[in-house]
């Protein structure tokens, strides 16, 4: 390689790297800010602003939904498996939403540290299978946990 | 070496790539018919999207063109900058009209999907204006390129944008772990393996590849044009439009 | 069928992406094509009015 070449593939080396750190620096400052939601846990820890509007997200307690006479208002726990908010909800649902599943809400927390959600969005994971392996994962996940169960019980 | 030779220069780049264009017409649409078949016939039904994740098999392959072209057209970018080679420029610009199509489309399909699913047409998440950012990025090569008359300035400019620019892709990338996102995490990774039947993998991978060859013959149709219209005061231009039609 | 058609009730947003996928990519073939045309067209006819010229 011909020195002037060198000098060149250094200055754009200098470059890319130049503005990947200015980059990362600015997108490490506004990091809260680039979180799309809190967990229960950091709004229980009141990690997130009071005055204004926010996102949680995190699972639909397994036997916490409960509907209203009306059909449009919902009540239900979320829980990121370390702190449980209950979140009230009027209006249409996604199609996604059940219990167990991910959700995010948008809302406030009221008097009563209730989370007031105007809008509720579904959150899927990545894993995709026909619903007869998703049985058999199921089951084999349930006698996992009995296996182990009457384990610890025999010990 | 002799065949990169070759490549670099216009008049031998517009006939290999000549040679290769049926080749990869030929085998993009055997594999997207293969492809099709497999996503809209053979994949199973999903247990939880039911029939609507059959988007996927658009979504996530437009998903990754529209990164890998980018990438590239980075690459082609600096190659320009560091060995001032024509060829690369020209694949640069033939090359962002086609990856600014396959970023609309990601952005478009994960909308009609994240409508049903989700909830919502559009949300302001890390991954979702990332690959909006890109769209713009794309779309600003073009204009720039076509603001400067000289080409030579022009491609140089371009080569710099789409250098800088590629800091967005780790960004794109990782945008799922890095922040707490309404998108899901990569159900295909390179480590990891893939969280996915394998029955509904084959048609993901198989239209991965579809597009790569249909981005391949399509690159060499426009690359061609633009060697035409930058040497069409060459003796060999002008040979080749008197003699046969091509 | 039409059973497949309906997509589980997903209809819209399937055949849409599909539809969009075939359009673009369509568009994207067919404009260089139309574009060398023209461009040949273009270096015929300057090569013409130079011959008639001279």
């Amino acid at each position: 390689m011909t020195p002037i070449r060198k000098k060149r593939l250094m200055l754009i080396g200098l470059m890319v790297g130049a503005v990947g750190i200015a980059v990362a620096l600015a997108l490490t400052a506004f990091n809260d800010n680039l979180m799309y939601f809190y967990s229960p846990a950091e709004i229980t820890a009141g990690k997130a602003p009071a005055d204004h509007p926010i996102r949680v997200g995190g699972l639909v307690v397994k036997g916490s939904v409960a509907r209203k006479p009306d059909g449009l208002t919902v009540a239900f726990d979320l829980t990121d498996n370390k702190d449980t908010i209950k979140i009230n909800y009027t209006g249409i649902l996604p199609d996604l939403f059940r219990e167990g599943q991910g959700i995010v809400a948008l809302g406030k927390l009221n008097d009563q540290g209730v989370f007031v959600a105007s809008e509720v969005l579904a959150k899927h994971d990545e894993n995709y299978m026909p619903p007869e392996v998703a049985d058999a994962l199921k089951t084999a996940h349930n006698e996992g946990v009995a296996q182990q169960a009457a384990k610890s019980i025999v010990q | 070496m002799r065949f990169y030779h070759r490549l670099a220069s216009p008049r031998h780049f517009y006939r290999i790539a000549g040679q290769w264009i049926p080749w990869l017409a030929g085998i993009f649409f055997v594999l997207l018919v293969w492809g099709l078949y497999e996503s809209l016939f053979v994949a199973p039904t999903d247990y939880q999207q039911g029939e609507s994740y059959r988007i996927i098999f658009i979504h996530v392959p437009a998903a990754w063109m529209s990164m890998f072209i980018y990438f590239i057209m980075a690459v082609a970018g600096a190659i320009n900058l560091v060995w001032r080679m024509k060829m690369a420029e020209v694949v640069l610009v033939a090359s962002a009209p086609i990856g600014a199509a396959f970023t609309f489309l990601a952005l478009v399909t994960g909308s009609l999907w994240g409508k049903p699913m989700w909830g919502t047409w559009w949300v302001w998440d890390a991954r979702l204006t990332s690959e909006l950012f890109l769209l713009f990025l794309y779309l600003g090569i073009i204009a720039l390129y076509g603001a400067i008359e000289d080409k030579r300035t022009a491609g140089r400019a371009v080569s710099i944008l789409a250098l800088v620019g590629v800091v967005n892709l780790p960004i794109i990338h990782f945008s799922v772990e890095w922040w707490n996102t309404l998108h899901q995490g990569s159900t295909v990774s390179l480590m990891g393996g893939a969280k996915m039947d394998p029955r509904m993998l084959r048609p993901l991978l198989v239209m991965s590849f579809a597009f790569k060859f249909y981005y391949g013959w399509v690159l060499f149709l426009r690359a061609r044009n633009e060697v035409l219209e930058r040497e069409r005061n060459t003796s060999w231009v002008r040979e080749l439009v008197e003699g046969k039609a091509t | 069928m039409s059973e497949f058609l309906r997509m589980g009730g997903y209809a819209f947003y399937v055949w849409t992406s599909y539809g969009l996928a075939f359009v673009l990519m369509t568009a994207l073939v067919v404009s260089p094509l139309i574009e060398k045309k023209r461009l040949i067209e273009g270096i015929r006819r300057k090569l013409r009015r130079e011959r008639r010229e001279k």
